[in-house]
């Protein structure tokens, strides 16, 4: 038996049957590790024993519960798992063991998931290669000369290699989508909300979103049933019902309307990646959905309302790496040279440039024309996408205008952030939106398409995902 | 003339059981750092939740200041760096504070004068951090991060005081009412009540420069720096001086002020709308629901006990003001009645002797039944009053009932007219020296002859009485009528 090709729902229901045990499943996924991991690098920290513990433990337990019951998943290093080493792909934060779980670690493992290590990351989540973690450079499974994409490349990665089953990551501007995108695997940015972020390293907190990584919709979907929900924790999760989502995955669209945003001619796109697109469009409307096209005048002003919001609001985030009392500490003979020292040596350059970008733009003087202008545009451009979703029920793009690039080819930051430009405007309207794997280019990368949905609605994006999913399968 | 102007800011520790933003206890002076969770120690992930109880608070304290109460009202950061700060950023209310638009009247000079209050805004209190040595020297400090995330209520008044005296009667009522509430100890050594000053003087209707003062230890030190940083520019302006606008530090041995030594920056505390907390929304039910819950306060029991019980005003107040001498007070009034008495014996026998022996008023075992013996004594004449104050102190202090001292002592006054008349004849007929000169004209030795009276009755003898006779018997003798 390919431990490696069952699904979710295969492996629990086998484990429930005892017909696959627990530790098999591992033991095939960590020596996957072992064996592939050296070179890609999706991973900081592997729990070997850990997880084998874990999965001993289900396997001695008679009562055999739980909807991720022995399922592998890896843990993006910026989410808090107890009693583990938590970088956020940080040298500030090297040698910080988390006293506490993250509510998403505490609900997955609740449902009998074995966490079976921590994935590399861009520094703090900032970035869209992982180019930027402070410690390597993950690769891409598909090819190695390309990067996974970011900032949850090691969790994109982990996946696709078939070194977990299951990865979280998180998505500020589209961490979760692109590296998806860019691994050939399906990665969801639930609505804001939906998932608690206790426990999550805070980047940009009015857009972190929590979200599963894997191999289908499928296992994407009853990933995110068992971690979403309200949190006491979290003032900003909605007080919604949990579905179990992957029951709405039926294949019918018939009737939907999918939205095609007029302005996205104005990007500039890889002509593969268009052609996907295009033909992405035609399935829905093969499947009896209708094309409606829309028209978001301000989604251009996204990428640079982004680069307002995100920054100031990780400039405070991350004020409280001071070295005083956890994470790398700087050396001095006073107070301020030692915020100094630690802070310059601690944090990376992507991280003091978006430092020093929040901060001039919450500055006085400057707050009105940077930070208030931007919350109102922001404000402009979730006030389009609810008036396209009374229009249309699901909004199609491609998840990134290029396929991965190679290591150093962005060669400025600007360059680097026109990746995301795409998934940047979800996270700022607080949509829900998923990223498919649908083909490849003349270079064998993968090619995603992005799937935005109305808020809190997850099933239907699902379900639409679904349908692209299962077509792609004869593209 | 100059005309000073004095604004405070007072920040109030609310006495909630939990933090501001976790569950971590808020007890005052246990062991550093043991009253710590993710949360107020700022650890990556942890995010902040909103204590409702504070917020309950906060509205209570804004109704009792007569603050508009804003129905929806939003959190910021305030971002800068200090070691015990361990988000590096505080989180408080900035545009849309909880109260607003409020005043509070004080008494001053037998007038009512009228302090306007800007807002009120909850907020979280930062760790301690205690230096070894003067700050500027500490080779290092320890952080106790215990009071991390203890809810506070910041009051910014208007610029309405002139005068040291009035920023202490306002702090004197304020903290009245915030123990009347319940919503804060406000005690000032224990840091649940804080206050800065700004002080700046003016010949014009221009404000002038604003100093502010720290470091304010009592209500006297806030007194005192006010009184001194008043003088001090107005000294500096008339000698030509200009006053630079600074943070300085109150002395409290030599009472000045002087700039904080160690160098301020210029701060911007870049403030932007906290986005882990929604706006907080209250609605007009919980607003009135809080509103309902507040007692009658000190200052409105004051003018009560002066306009219904007609005490005199500084008692009334000193009553007022202290809710366990106002709850003992009335207790007594409402079953004893006699108020102008018992304010009298409470404020100058009970807690004279309370305070000689270093206990408090709710150790106090002389109730209403005690006063109620008391009065039927003093009212049907059988003890005189400064009996009265004895039997009080005895009782109290030897827990034993009036009723009890007073007749084990014998301290029952003498009221038989008969018996008094007759050691006052036997006193006249014993002294005739004295008795002619009274007859002659030296009145004063009257006072003499009541002495040696009472001194034969053993002191019980009812002043009244023995003054009435002994004037009827030396009016006699004037006449020439035998005795």
């Amino acid at each position: 038996m390919d431990i490696t090709a069952l699904s979710v729902s295969q492996i629990v229901s086998k484990i429930k049957t005892k017909e696959l045990k627990a530790k098999d499943v591992v033991l095939t996924y960590l020596t996957n590790i072992d064996r592939l991991d050296s070179e890609i690098k999706a991973y900081l920290n592997v729990f070997h024993d850990y997880a084998l513990k874990r999965a001993e433990e289900i396997d001695n337990n008679p009562n055999k519960k739980g909807l991720l019951l022995g399922v592998p998943v890896a843990v993006k290093d910026n989410i808090s798992v107890k009693d583990f080493e938590l970088t956020a792909g940080s040298k500030i934060l090297k040698g910080y063991i988390a006293p506490f779980d993250a509510t998403v670690i505490e609900k997955i493992k609740e449902e009998g998931a074995i966490i079976i290590g921590k994935t590399n990351l861009d520094e703090f989540a900032m970035g869209s290669s992982t180019e930027n973690s402070a410690f390597f450079k993950t690769k891409n499974p598909v090819n190695t000369e390309y990067v996974p994409g970011g900032s949850s490349g090691g969790s994109a990665a982990a996946v696709k290699a078939n070194e977990t089953l299951i990865a979280l990551g998180s998505d500020t501007g589209g961490s979760v989508r692109q590296p998806a995108s860019f691994c050939g695997v399906v990665g969801l940015k639930p609505t804001y909300g939906r998932v608690s972020r206790y426990g999550l390293v805070a980047f940009g907190s009015s857009l972190d979103v929590i979200g599963p990584i894997g191999k289908s919709v499928e296992d994407v979907a009853i990933t995110l049933s068992v971690i979403s929900g309200f949190d006491l924790r979290d003032s900003t999760t909605a007080k919604v019902p949990v579905l179990n989502f992957e029951t709405y995955l039926t294949g019918d669209i018939k009737g939907k309307k999918v939205g095609l945003i007029k302005e996205i001619q104005n990007f500039k796109i890889q002509p593969e990646v268009e052609e996907a697109f295009r033909k992405s469009l035609e399935i829905f409307e093969k499947n009896g959905a209708e094309i409606v096209e829309i028209s978001m005048p301000h989604l251009k002003y996204a990428l640079s309302v982004y680069y307002i919001v995100a920054p100031s609001e990780a400039s405070a985030n991350l004020a409280r790496y001071d070295g005083v009392r956890y994470g790398f500490e700087g050396n001095a003979d006073n107070l301020r040279d030692f915020y100094e020292d630690t802070r310059t040596k601690g944090f990376g350059s992507e991280v003091k440039r978006r430092i020093l970008i929040g901060t001039f733009a919450l500055s006085e003087g400057y707050y009105d024309q940077y930070y208030l202008k931007a919350s109102k545009v922001r404000r402009i451009i979730f006030e389009e996408f609810k008036r396209a979703f009374e229009i249309c029920d699901v909004i199609l793009t491609p998840t990134s205008p290029t396929t991965a690039f190679r290591f150093g080819e962005k060669a400025t930051p600007l360059e680097m952030y026109l990746s995301d430009v795409f998934t940047i405007p979800v996270n700022l309207a607080y949509l829900p939106a998923i990223s498919v794997p649908f083909g490849v280019d003349s270079k064998g990368l993968p090619i995603g398409i992005q799937m935005i949905g109305k808020w809190f609605k997850e099933e239907e994006l699902l379900n639409t995902a679904y349908v692209l999913q299962e077509e792609a399968k004869h593209v | 003339m100059f005309k000073p102007t004095i604004g405070l800011e007072i920040h109030i520790q609310l006495a909630t059981k939990s933090k501001m933003f976790c569950s971590c206890s808020t007890e005052f002076g246990d062991p550093p750092n043991t009253h710590v969770c993710p949360v107020c120690l700022g650890l990556p992930g942890a995010l902040p939740v909103i204590n409702k109880e504070a917020i309950r608070y906060g509205v209570k304290l804004a109704h009792a200041l007569n603050m508009k109460i804003n129905l929806k009202s939003t959190f910021y950061r305030k971002n800068y760096f200090y070691p015990d700060l361990p988000k590096g950023y505080q989180i408080t209310q900035y545009s849309l504070p909880l109260g607003f638009d409020g005043f509070l009247e004080i008494p001053m000079e037998g007038k009512i004068k009228k302090i306007r209050i800007e807002r009120g805004h909850i907020e979280e209190d930062s760790g301690k951090s205690i230096h070894i040595g003067d700050i500027t020297e500490s080779e290092y400090s320890f952080i106790d991060f215990n009071r991390s995330g203890v809810p506070l209520m910041e009051i910014v008044t208007q610029p309405d005081f002139e005068s040291g005296d009035e920023a202490y009667e306002f702090l004197t009522l304020l903290r009245s009412i915030v123990r009347y509430l319940g919503v804060s100890s406000g005690d000032m050594e224990k840091g649940a009540l804080r206050c800065d000053v700004n002080v700046s003087v003016s010949k014009d209707e221009n404000k002038g420069t604003k100093v502010e003062i720290k470091n304010l230890n009592s209500f006297r030190s806030v007194k005192r720096a006010i009184d001194f940083e008043v003088e001090r520019q107005i000294k500096a302006i008339e000698s030509g001086e200009r006053i630079i606008r600074e943070t300085r530090h109150f002395d409290e041995k030599e009472g000045t002020t002087k700039p904080m030594r160690v160098k301020e920056e210029l701060n911007d505390y870049r403030y932007f709308p906290e986005p882990d907390l929604p706006p907080l929304e209250l609605s007009e039910e919980f607003v009135l629901e809080v509103k309902n819950e507040i007692p009658e306060l000190p200052n409105k029991k004051a003018v009560r006990y002066i306009e219904t019980l007609g005490l005199q005003e500084d008692y009334a107040r000193t009553i007022a003001y202290n809710k366990k001498y106002a709850d003992y007070f009335e207790d007594i009034v409402n079953k004893v009645g006699h108020p102008k008495e018992v304010a009298n014996f409470f404020l100058v026998n009970i807690l004279g002797f309370l305070n000689k022996k270093g206990k408090d008023v709710d150790e106090l075992t002389f109730g209403s039944n005690e006063f109620k013996e008391l009065f039927s004594y003093l009212d049907s004449g059988l003890i005189s009053t400064n009996i009265a104050k004895s039997v009080i102190e005895e009782s109290i202090e030897k827990g034993i009932s009036v009723k009890e001292i007073v007749e084990s002592k014998g301290l029952v006054q003498i009221t038989d007219e008969n018996v008094i008349k007759e050691i006052v004849v036997k006193v006249l007929k014993n002294n005739p020296t004295p008795v002619s000169q009274y007859l002659s004209g030296k009145k004063q030795v009257f006072g003499f002859l009541v002495g040696q009276i009472m001194k034969e009755l053993r002191g019980k003898g009812k002043p009244e009485l023995v003054n009435k006779i002994l004037n009827e018997e030396l009016l006699k003798l004037e006449k020439g009528d035998e005795p």
